[in-house]
């Protein structure tokens, strides 16, 4: 790959370096969207990643077409990912702590949640609780799937009444924000952790700054929805940079073991 | 040219003016794939599928308009006519009191309830004043505490639905709009009182379902609940507003879709044209529906109340395994 120029700093970056620091920006720090496989490298102990539900994968059951059929969409997304789903689930060790990990990727389709990401959430929940192992989940998603209609919206009730029971059995839920999270992600699943940690600079919302923007017709600032701002604003627990990450979800693994 | 196939070529031209007079001209390009020998039979049967589609799609939004229907009988109508000492009750006792949801205790059949339910309001002033039906957190966090209230002293929930869904806004998104919709959705899982849901106008997206976490959900034959609008659907997926019909039709918001998938347990019929119609009729007719509602879950434990809706919503979801 050759190097390219940095996004938001404009400097150019080397893509070896690039890559070795996890697609942050040397200079800048800009943290650029990471894959669910990089995002498990990252995270998880080097080899103890196993998946689990990896057989699960959506069907185009509304038959529902707009300008391309969500059977083509769904072709490929997985083509461009090599993997099923926007999500990926497994057990792992992190810092030799055995977790149940689920890792979303929003190169598929937006990170968007139908049936099979709402169907895996609550299987690595169970997961958890019969394994009495704290539950891990790294979001990043444009929302619910239209593709699947009402059925959608539906999985953030599914996702919510899984980690319940994982929160009525005392088992600690750690959710991880990283960019972007917004819609039907956000006001499910992701803000009903124990711990919210959020990378630097992540858009993190229900309502995404174009549609906000289009219904009030002014200006928003410039950190809407950003981490610096929903912390400041309490809605998350702390920001962590990409590199810092594994060590604050080592730390607070001990605080709970 | 050739006569027949230039006859050919004329009626194939025909037959994609009818398919543009329709509208639909986007799905032409499937049409592009068909083996020319049957491509007038199967362009024609195209045609029958396209306006067989345009027909549903109208039938569809007429439901949309009713949904959003200024005369419709409104959460506050409801209350006012089926329950008796209705208490208002107001307040988050963090922030603020949203207008936009209407809270309070009222007895039906004899039984203290927590009534819960989104206001749109009738004329524009009305309108403003409830933000068109859209919460802002203080709602949400307004209807937790009615429902903790309730789950303490063992009165039911009931839910009215009506909004255009959350409300797009800075102060909304920096106040946690996000997570009071989780919390309520988290909440009303934990009840150990039956919750009844009535979607009575528009369901829309979150805003709704942080109401909407129900052992028996009703929706009124003219009502709608959806992932998101059609609207706003065709804008995103289409980028084009003139596909907002067939966006509705896509999107599986009727009332009968929604039983179909087993998201609701009951249509409430209204009565002819609508329930602008006949107001009166509509606020008996549901007021019957609930009482028969909440008999269902007598006797019924709150672990059992749990578990019934748990179960309920874990089932929802299609896939292949």
């Amino acid at each position: 790959m050759a190097d390219f120029k940095c996004e938001k700093c404009n400097k150019i970056i080397d893509t070896d370096m690039f890559l070795k620091d996890f697609k942050v920006c040397p200079y800048c720090k800009h943290h650029y969207l990471l894959d669910a496989k990089s995002r498990i490298e990252l995270l998880a102990d080097a080899g103890t990643f196993n998946e689990i539900a990896a057989g699960i994968s959506p069907v185009d059951f509304l038959n529902f077409i707009d300008i391309k059929p969500y059977k083509d969409r769904i072709k490929e997304s997985q083509q461009k990912t090599s993997i099923s789903e926007a999500i990926v689930t497994g057990a792992a060790k992190i810092g030799g702590f055995n977790v149940a990990l689920g890792v979303m990727d929003f190169s598929f389709m937006g990170g968007s949640m139908g049936s099979v990401v709402g169907e895996k959430i609550k299987c690595l929940a169970d997961f958890a609780i019969e394994n009495k192992i704290p539950l891990i989940l790294v979001c990043t998603s444009g929302g619910a799937r239209m593709q699947e209609g009402i059925i959608s919206l539906m999985q953030m009730a599914k996702t919510v009444s899984s980690i319940n029971k994982v929160k009525e059995n005392k088992i600690p839920y750690i959710s991880i924000i990283t960019n972007p999270t917004t819609g039907g992600v956000s006001a499910s699943f992701a803000t009903i952790a124990d711990i919210i940690i959020a990378e630097p600079e992540a858009l993190f919302c229900f309502a995404g700054p174009r549609v906000v923007k289009q219904t009030i017709k002014k200006q928003l600032p410039p950190d809407f929805g950003l981490s610096e701002r929903n912390l400041k604003n309490g809605q998350i627990d702390m920001i962590a940079d990409r590199k810092e990450l594994k060590r604050k979800i080592i730390k607070i693994l001990k605080l709970f073991s | 040219m050739d006569d027949k196939i230039k006859n050919k070529s004329e009626s194939m031209k025909g037959l994609f003016n009818s398919l543009s007079k329709i509208n639909l001209f986007k799905k032409i390009s499937f049409l592009s794939k068909l083996n020319f020998k049957h491509a007038k039979a199967n362009i024609i049967y195209k045609i029958k599928g396209l306006r067989r589609d345009t027909r549903i799609a109208e039938r569809v939004w007429k439901i949309v308009e009713l949904s959003r229907n200024e005369d419709r009988p409104k959460t506050i109508d409801y209350i006012e006519n089926i329950f008796e000492d209705f208490q208002e009750l107001s307040g988050d006792r963090l922030s603020s009191d949203d207008k936009a949801i209407t809270t309070g205790l009222g007895k039906i059949n004899g039984k203290t309830v927590a009534i819960i339910g989104h206001n749109k309001g009738k004329d524009i002033k009305e309108r403003i004043q409830y933000n068109f039906g859209m919460p802002n957190p203080s709602g949400y966090r307004k209807s937790r505490r009615i429902m903790e209230l309730a789950d303490r002293f063992n009165f039911p929930v009931i839910t009215f639905i009506d909004t255009p869904g959350a409300n797009p806004a800075i102060e909304a998104e920096d106040n946690g709009q996000a997570s009071a919709i989780a919390k309520n959705i988290e909440f009303m899982f934990n009840l150990k009182v039956p919750a009844i849901v009535v979607l009575i106008g528009e369901g829309g997206s979150g805003g709704a379902l942080a109401l909407a976490i129900g052992n028996y959900i009703m929706m009124l034959e003219n009502s709608t609940y959806s992932v998101i609008s059609p609207e706003g659907c065709a804008a995103i997926l289409w980028k084009d507003q003139t596909a907002t019909k067939q966006a509705a039709a896509m999107l599986k918001l009727t009332a009968k879709d929604l039983l179909n998938f087993k998201i609701i347990d009951r249509i409430i019929h209204e009565p002819k044209g609508g329930a602008q119609n006949e107001p009166d009729r509509m606020i008996k007719i549901l007021k019957e529906n609930l009482i028969i509602a909440l008999s269902k879950f007598e006797g019924l434990s709150g672990e059992d109340l749990k578990i019934q809706r748990a179960d309920k919503f874990e089932a929802l979801g299609f896939f292949e395994k």
